[in-house]
Order: C-alpha cells, then sequence, then structure tokens
C-alpha cells in the first residue's frame, strides 16, 4: 500500500513537472471548451446578405428592418442585376441575395400574395438551406403581422418550442459532446505516453526487476489520472457555467458517478494502447487515430447518427464515448435520473470490465 | 550453491535470426566480483536480462541463488540489484526522490539499509535536492549505483555501468565495486574495456554470443601461448602494412602506439629479426621488445582463432 501512494506521487510529480503534460491536461479542456462553444457553431450568424429592394415601398421597409435586426445576417442593400449578382457570389462575398421585384407591395395589396426572389449560395448547402429557413420564417412572420390586423385568413400557424434548450443556445449540444472528447485525449493518451515513456527511458525494467507486482504498475499510472481528469471535469462544468451558460438540469453526483465510469474506460483504453505500442510517439499516433477520430465522428455530437449508413451506425455502438455522450445528455440537459441511463451506464461498465481486463492481461511482467 | 548457474542458455532475436547468445553456461560463486567482458554485442545484455528476469531464453537454464529464473521469477526479483546499461532513473525526480522511490518499492527505507550506500550516498548529498538529469555522468551511475542497493540485494547485476564515465570515476567506480564485494555482495559486471578486466576475481570473455574463455585475469593473462613482441616506427601504419607481409608474422595489431606482433615459428631472436625486417623497408625510429600479454591480446589471439 505504502508502494503504491509513493509511486502516485511520483505520478504527481511527473505531471507537474512536465509543461507539455499540463498543457494538454489543463489547457486543452480550456482551449476545446471556448472553441465549440464560442466559435465552433454550426449556427450561421452573420452571414453576408445583399438586399436588392426595386419596390421600395412599406412593406419591403418592414422586411428589411426585420431582417436587419435579426443577428442571423449583415444586410447590404444594392441594386444588383444577374451578371453583377453571379459576380459577387463567385468572389464569395456573399452568401445570399433577396430581390424584391418592382411592384411588390402593389401585388400584395391587390392580389394578397406576391413573390420574392432568394438566391443562396449552393456549394455550401447546410448554409444556404438554412439561410433560406431564416427568410422563410421571417417572411411568415411579417405575413402573421399582416394578417394580425386585417381580416385573419385561415392558416396554421406553427407555435415553435425548442424542449430542453429554449434560448436555442448552440453550445448545448456540444458540450458532452467535448467533455467525451477531452475525456478521452486527456486520458487515453497521457496514460499510454506515461507508461510507454517509463519504457523508452529503460525505468521500466527495473520497475519489473522488483518486488513490485507488475500489474500495481499500470494502476498506480492510472490513479493519478483519474484524480486530475475530476478536477477537470469539475473546471469544465465551472467553464460551461460560468461563460456558456449551460445549466447543469440534474445530479450532480450522477454526472460525477457516471464521469467517473467513463474516465476509468478511458484509462482502460490508454493503458491498453501502452501495452501495444513501442515509443511515445506511437502510442500518442494511435490514441489520437484510434479515440479521437471515432470519439469526433461517430459519437453523434458532431454529426448525427441517425443520417449514417447502417454499418457505421453498427460500428458506433462500440464506440465507449458515444454512450458517455448520451449520459451526460440525458443527465445534464434533460436532468433525468439513473432510471433513464443504466442502459447506457451498464453498456458503459461492461466496456470498461473488458478493456480493463484485456489491459491487465496483457501487461508484459517481462521484456517482450 | 552457486549464485549464478546459467546452463547452454540460447537467445535469438527476430524470430531466430539473429543470435544473441550461443549455447553459454558458466557459474559465479557467491561473493564473487565476476566480470563478462566483450565489445558491444556480443550478448552482455541479454544475458543479464535473461538473469534478471526480464528475457526469457530459448533454450537452457538459469538460476539466482537457486531460484530458476523462470519459475520462481517473483522471489528472484526481491533478491536482485539490477543496473541496467542505459541510465535509467527518473531524470525529473531529484536525487533524494529517486532513492525514496526505489527504497520504498522494494519495501524498504534509506534509513534502514544506509551502512550499504553510505559511501557513495555521502558524495551525492551536496545534490540530493537536485534534479537527476542535471547530474554529470559519473553522478548519474552513482546515483543509480545507490538505487540498485538501496534494498541490499544478495546479487548485483552491473551492465556496462561505467561505460561514457570518465576515467576518475570509472576507478572511483571499481573501488565501490571491491568495497561492496567485502560485504559478501555477489557481484556480475560487463564492460567493454579490456583495462578493467583485471579488477575482476575471474573473467568471462564473450565475442558473437559465445563465451571464449572463463578465468581468473591472471590465468588467462598466462594462458598466452606464444611470446608478444611490441614494435614501434616513425611511421606506424607502415609499419602495420610492411609486418602483415612479412610471411613470418602470424599475427599484428595496432595497440596505442605500438604493433603487437605474434610469429609463426619463434627462432629465440625474434627482436633482432623484426629490427632487421623493418630496416630493410627502410623504416626509422624502430624499437622492438617482447612484452608481457594483456587481456586485450588474449581477447584478439582467441577471436581470430575462432573465426578461423
Amino acid at each position: 500500500m505504502k508502494q503504491l501512494l509513493v509511486f502516485i506521487r511520483k505520478e504527481f510529480y511527473h505531471v507537474f513537472r512536465d509543461r507539455r503534460t499540463l498543457l494538454i491536461m489543463f489547457g486543452l479542456p480550456v482551449a476545446q471548451i471556448l472553441l465549440f462553444g464560442y466559435a465552433l457553431t454550426s449556427e450561421v450568424k452573420n452571414a453576408d446578405i445583399v438586399i436588392s429592394d426595386q419596390a421600395k415601398d412599406a412593406n419591403t421597409a418592414k422586411i428589411i428592418s426585420k431582417i436587419k435586426s435579426s443577428s442571423y445576417f449583415i444586410v447590404h442593400e444594392e441594386q444588383l442585376a444577374g451578371p453583377a449578382i453571379d459576380a459577387a457570389f463567385k468572389k464569395g462575398t456573399i452568401k445570399c441575395v433577396l430581390i424584391f421585384p418592382p411592384r411588390f407591395g402593389d401585388d400584395l395589396r391587390h392580389d394578397g400574395k406576391a413573390s420574392v426572389q432568394i438566391i443562396a449560395d449552393g456549394s455550401d448547402p447546410n448554409t444556404a438551406k438554412t439561410l433560406v429557413n431564416y427568410l422563410s420564417m421571417i417572411m411568415l412572420n411579417y405575413q402573421q403581422d399582416l394578417a394580425g390586423g386585417g381580416g385573419a385568413p385561415i392558416g396554421i400557424i406553427p407555435e415553435l418550442r425548442m424542449l430542453y434548450n429554449p434560448e436555442d443556445n448552440g453550445s448545448l449540444n456540444f458540450i458532452p459532446g467535448v467533455i467525451a472528447l477531452i475525456f478521452m485525449i486527456v486520458c487515453a493518451t497521457l496514460t499510454s505516453v506515461s507508461v510507454v515513456r517509463e519504457k523508452e527511458l529503460g525505468t521500466m525494467e527495473i520497475l519489473l526487476v522488483s518486488p513490485f507486482h507488475p500489474m500495481m504498475v499500470l494502476i498506480a499510472k492510472a490513479i493519478p489520472y483519474l484524480v486530475l481528469s475530476l478536477v477537470n471535469f469539475t473546471f469544465i462544468l465551472i467553464l460551461s457555467v460560468g461563460f456558456l451558460d449551460i445549466e447543469v438540469k440534474g445530479s450532480l453526483l450522477l454526472l460525477f458517478a457516471e464521469s467517473t465510469l467513463f474516465i476509468i474506460t478511458c484509462l482502460s483504453v490508454g493503458l491498453l494502447i501502452s501495452n501495444i505500442a513501442s515509443s511515445q510517439q506511437a502510442a500518442m499516433l494511435i490514441s489520437m487515430m484510434g479515440m479521437m477520430l471515432p470519439t469526433l465522428l461517430l459519437t453523434g455530437f458532431m454529426y448525427p447518427l441517425e443520417n449514417m449508413p447502417l454499418v457505421l451506425q453498427v460500428i458506433s455502438n462500440v464506440v465507449p464515448s458515444r454512450w458517455y455522450y448520451l449520459i451526460v445528455k440525458a443527465v445534464m440537459l434533460k436532468g433525468l435520473g439513473f432510471s433513464a441511463v443504466w442502459r447506457e451506464t451498464l453498456v458503459l461498465a461492461g466496456m470498461t470490465v473488458g478493456l480493463l481486463s484485456l489491459a491487465l492481461l496483457k501487461f508484459k511482467t517481462r521484456l517482450e | 550453491m552457486d549464485a549464478v548457474v546459467l546452463d547452454g542458455i540460447t537467445k535469438t532475436y527476430a524470430d531466430g535470426k539473429i543470435l544473441a547468445v550461443d549455447h553459454v553456461s558458466l557459474t559465479v560463486k557467491r561473493g564473487e566480483l565476476f566480470g563478462l567482458i566483450g565489445p558491444d554485442g556480443a550478448g552482455k545484455t541479454s544475458i543479464f536480462r535473461i538473469l534478471t528476469t526480464l528475457l526469457l531464453a530459448d533454450k537452457g537454464t538459469a538460476s539466482v541463488q537457486g531460484l530458476h529464473v523462470v519459475k520462481d521469477y517473483r522471489q528472484i526479483r526481491k533478491i536482485l540489484g539490477y543496473m541496467p546499461g542505459k541510465f535509467s532513473l527518473y531524470q525529473d525526480l531529484t536525487v533524494h526522490e529517486n532513492l525514496t522511490f526505489f527504497a520504498t518499492l522494494f519495501d524498504t527505507t534509506i534509513e534502514e539499509n544506509y551502512d550499504i550506500i553510505r559511501d557513495i550516498y555521502e558524495q551525492l548529498k551536496p545534490f540530493s535536492d537536485r534534479r537527476a538529469g542535471k547530474l554529470s555522468g559519473g553522478m548519474k551511475q552513482k546515483l543509480a549505483l545507490c538505487c540498485a542497493l538501496i534494498h541490499k540485494p544478495e546479487v548485483l547485476f552491473l551492465d556496462e555501468p561505467t561505460t561514457g564515465v570518465d576515467v576518475v570515476s570509472r576507478r572511483e567506480f571499481w573501488d565501490i565495486l571491491a568495497r561492496l564485494k567485502s560485504m559478501g555482495i555477489t557481484i556480475l559486471v560487463s564492460t567493454p574495456y579490456m583495462d578493467e578486466a583485471g579488477l575482476c576475481e575471474r573473467i568471462a570473455l564473450i565475442q558473437a554470443g559465445s563465451i571464449m574463455q572463463i578465468d581468473t585475469p591472471d590465468n588467462i593473462i598466462h594462458s598466452y601461448p606464444v611470446r608478444l613482441y611490441a614494435a614501434k616506427s616513425a611511421n606506424i601504419y607502415g609499419l602495420l602494412k610492411d609486418m602483415r607481409d612479412n610471411a613470418s608474422v602470424e599475427s599484428c595489431f595496432a595497440f596505442g602506439e605500438y604493433l603487437h606482433l605474434t610469429l609463426k615459428e619463434d627462432s629465440g631472436h625474434a627482436v633482432t629479426e623484426l629490427e632487421a625486417f623493418a630496416q630493410q623497408k627502410g623504416h626509422t625510429g624502430i624499437a622492438v621488445k617482447e612484452i608481457s600479454p594483456g587481456i586485450e591480446d588474449t581477447f584478439i589471439r582467441l577471436m581470430n582463432q575462432k573465426s578461423q
């Protein structure tokens, strides 16, 4: 027991005396949270739109002011004709063009309907679709205003409500995914590198030729990273609540318990990698390619799993972060209890037991 | 009972393509200072790793203090001290932290076995708060030795402890080994430096994975079967070429400022014959004398016999 404690203390020395490790440990999460929270959102904001208003009447003025007041667009009012529109799109300076025909207001008054032209840059279909949607919503909204004034024509007015995310906060969906990603990087990469470093330095030879049980080497390696990752997790939660206006709806205790389980999963992966890799670079590469990519792609926080081919959906089942992502979403964002996530927890626990036993069994008590 | 026994140990790498250790058998007596002498790549490290339970041999058996290196590896790991060839301590930990760590790992304390490391550790004390990575080469070696000794091992394995260490530190290191031996610790040490062979009680000359001779350094030197001559001239390289072309010369090697020579048939007037030959070839500043052979002469002779 005393041996284990001294070993763990030694590991803490390694972490706190190595600037690179510290940076990955604590710098990376902050950078990731801020990046995903502020910069890398799938929302489209501040898109450049050219509005060519050939009608210049009260109706168009109102619609334009509605567009201006939304945070989605930066409005440029210009009279653009066919070729100029083409050129502007080719240059890539604009994302979208809205053209009001000369008799827009009159048509609306007399015929009760009028048309506008929306041209969007289809080379970026997602953005184009989103922008067109925004514009349609604004038009619809204006129509409702009009209808509210006069005799109301019968129509279906959808009332939208974003459940669990009333303010339509885009960082919400990312945070659980980013947390999973960070654990994968920090735990899997750092643990595997720290074991392989001992091999590279030759200290593993001395550790093996000692009465200390070889398996304890692995356990002693993992515990400091478990502790540090929990500290990290607290830190991420504080950041999310403080800066990204995310509310932890469910039990904090459950969230920590589930996170501890996932951290142990990641540590097991790291230990398993350290058995295979013979150099620090190899360990780094395997954990980055083997862990980070699947976490990014197959967890569901960047690309919806439902849209993927069946093969990838099946493969995603073996990615541990996928299950953790579901758990965090349920507990943190929806405020659900253990009864809602016990299945995911069970899967994750099963994976952890499997990975950990494999890592311990595979650990070589000799050099080859 | 002998401290270390190797019986027909063979070790190959890369699926048998590289033969590292070839049927090596040797015994080290209790309390002996035994040297494994050979150049880089001779198989010394492989033998050490087999004995320290880090590698499994392909063939043969080995034991340390009567314990089988494969079956009883857990017990062996408790009683041996091992210092690998590469400096293998934590560079980012201080001298004191390293020593405390290894002491605890072996379930002991620095104080408990302080008498063993006192002489060495006293020299390290002024640097006890310095990171191991910032120590000089000799100091690193002493720290590594302290860490290998801290649990009072019964057998000490030192793999090339003096490689890359300055002359003064090397001498000190061998003084330390002599003191450890007097405490009753069995020591198996390897070195590529032939001049260190004489400091061991018994040595094994090893080359290309197999042992050429095992004996005391004195016996090995005395077993040299022919007379050995040293020759030099102003143009040592020219002399080497001429001597090798000389039909009566059996072997000729450069040793520092002299060439060491043996003759195929020694008439008893070899010194004058060799001088005359050198003069005839137009050399100046010629000096020829008979010398007593050293370990290196024996080594080269055995190596040549083996390759023929």
